[in-house]
């Protein structure tokens, strides 16, 4: 997943960075066809270069060696708002049909079942950035028709990267649909995870696995603590 | 001033507080002081509440909680801060952390509001009626606004600053600047007090001018488990481990006793955990420096 998600980034773009999987990815596209990746945290690190993994989005290792260190309220107006950022990485508790992302309840906003952190910077690089590339794993509970409360509108969504496949929005009906599939995974293994009808493209890509370069970066230079790879 | 007496001065039942840094300079310390001091109906501001605030809601001294994002970053929940809003009890006003920026940007230009380009698409309005919009004059877009936040105290920990309270920060500046020109009165905690001259020797630093600073207070490691560029890392150690002691109340109440209650400052708080200093303390990075010569 991680791996699929670090080829979606071209080199030389802007890409706002997100902790987790999503650092992972960035940090291995910088390392393989990306050299020129610019990487922003919303903490104000700009052209970060973090040798060590950051757990937080606000680590010391994001500051050290950077090209430029601004305040908030910069990277808001003048990287975010202005436009200068093309790509955009989110996750979310639940994903829906169109792409609208809850980081916010499950249940409702006034008596919540679970309260889960909220926007953070999500809704406004939701609105902003370029393209949206959301990964996360496949589950009818992630996944479900309408989410809870929508965090993060869905109309940038560009890709929806999962563990089984892949989504694209529909430009016509704003809709996600099934575009690719990983090795020996069926369509219908991966509508079991989803809680619409989900439809597919005609013609389905087949998801290239990692390359052992990947792997062995991701495994014993990124990530070798497994902090989020698991498995 | 010591944090006791600064604390004592400054912070008031009632009022509307805000210690500020993102990930960054997160003043524990005076958290851990007004724990002590029990502070009641405190309105709380922060992007993120972060464990500090989640100590400060599981002690009591919160009314209500103004945030854009509640977690314990890369870990989990802030568990006291779900209990009590999953509990219906704690008042909540949500922004993103662009709509936070935004509050302290309008407050510290004294203006009643800002406006931004945000939350269309979002049910965060339909949360938090504060957040409202306007027709732009000039083109005719709709554009979203928020309210000015004109905290009574903030609070911001530096890495320096000299007696009059001119405080350098370098590293990660999150929204502190914004914060300290919004609010009535400002705390400054530093990790060392420096002459006059070593600010005027690197005026570009100077983040916060000694005309809007209350109170200078010296307190090392008082950012703890929060970090400080240049003196000492993240104690992301212990940010994992908040997970299970703020999970489980009792363990919440025994870790308040031990190193909030039960001691009277933050140097006791340090010679309570020597391993520290030899665990973080941050290696040597100086930048070569400019020339300021005419």
């Amino acid at each position: 997943m991680t791996a699929v998600a670090s080829r979606e980034l071209r080199d030389g773009e802007v890409v706002f960075v997100g902790i987790g999987l999503p650092n992972l990815a960035c940090n291995l596209a910088l390392r393989t066809h990306a050299p020129s990746l610019v990487l922003i945290y919303e903490s104000g690190a700009v052209g970060a270069v973090p040798e060590r993994l950051p757990v937080s989005i606000g680590d010391p290792a994001l500051v050290t060696g950077s090209l430029m260190v601004c305040g908030m309220a910069d990277v808001f107006q003048l990287f975010l708002q202005n436009g200068r950022i093309e790509v955009g990485f989110l996750g979310g508790a639940q994903v829906d049909r169109y792409g609208n992302i809850n980081t916010t309840v499950i249940g409702s906003y006034a008596k919540p079942k679970v309260r889960l952190p909220g926007s953070g910077g999500a809704a406004e690089i939701a609105i902003h950035a370029h393209r949206i590339l959301i990964v996360s794993k496949i589950s009818p509970r992630t996944f479900p028709e309408r989410v809870d409360f929508v965090t993060s509108p869905g109309q940038r969504v560009a890709k929806v990267i999962t563990d089984k496949g892949v989504f694209e929005r529909d430009a016509a009906t704003g809709e996600l649909v099934l575009t690719a599939l990983y090795p020996g995974v069926s369509v219908e293994d991966v509508r079991a995870g989803v809680g619409w009808e989900l439809r597919s493209r005609s013609t389905l890509d087949c998801v290239e696995p990692p390359s052992p370069t990947d792997l062995r970066l991701l495994r014993e230079v990124l990530d070798p603590k497994g902090l989020y790879l698991k498995g | 001033m010591s944090l006791k007496d600064a604390v004592t001065r400054f912070v008031h039942d009632g009022d509307t507080l805000v210690i500020e840094g993102f990930t960054h300079l997160i003043s524990f310390a005076a958290g851990h002081e007004i724990i002590r001091q029990r502070r009641r109906e405190l309105t709380l501001c922060r992007l993120t509440p972060d464990l500090i605030y989640d100590q400060m809601i599981a002690a009591g001294c919160a009314k209500k909680l103004v945030f854009s994002w509640a977690g314990n970053p890369g870990v989990g929940s802030l568990h006291a801060f779900r209990r009590a809003v999953e509990g219906g009890k704690l008042e909540l006003e949500e922004y993103s952390h662009f709509g936070m920026v935004a509050r302290f940007s309008a407050g510290a230009a004294r203006l009643p509001f800002w406006s931004l380009r945000d939350y269309a698409g979002t049910d965060l309005p339909r949360a938090n009626p504060r957040i409202k919009s306007i027709t732009c004059p000039y083109t005719g877009e709709s554009l979203a606004t928020v309210p000015a936040l004109n905290p009574d105290v903030t609070i911001v920990h530096a890495q320096r600053a000299d007696p009059q309270g001119n405080t350098q920060i370098w590293g990660l500046l999150g929204v502190q600047k914004e914060a300290a020109f919004a609010s009535q009165r400002v705390i400054v905690v530093v990790e060392e007090l420096v002459t006059e001259s070593v600010i005027r020797s690197d005026p570009n630093r100077t983040l916060i001018p000694a005309a809007i600073v209350s109170a200078v207070v010296v307190e090392p490691w008082g950012a703890h488990p929060s970090y400080a560029q240049g003196y000492y890392d993240r104690d992301n150690d212990f940010y994992v481990a908040w997970e299970a002691i703020s999970r489980d109340p009792a363990a919440l109440a025994r870790y308040l006793d031990e190193f909030v209650y039960g001691i009277p400052d933050r140097a006791t708080y340090i010679e309570q955990q020597p391993a520290l200093a030899k665990r973080l303390t941050a290696r040597a990075q100086v930048c070569a420096g400019v020339n300021y010569g005419f």
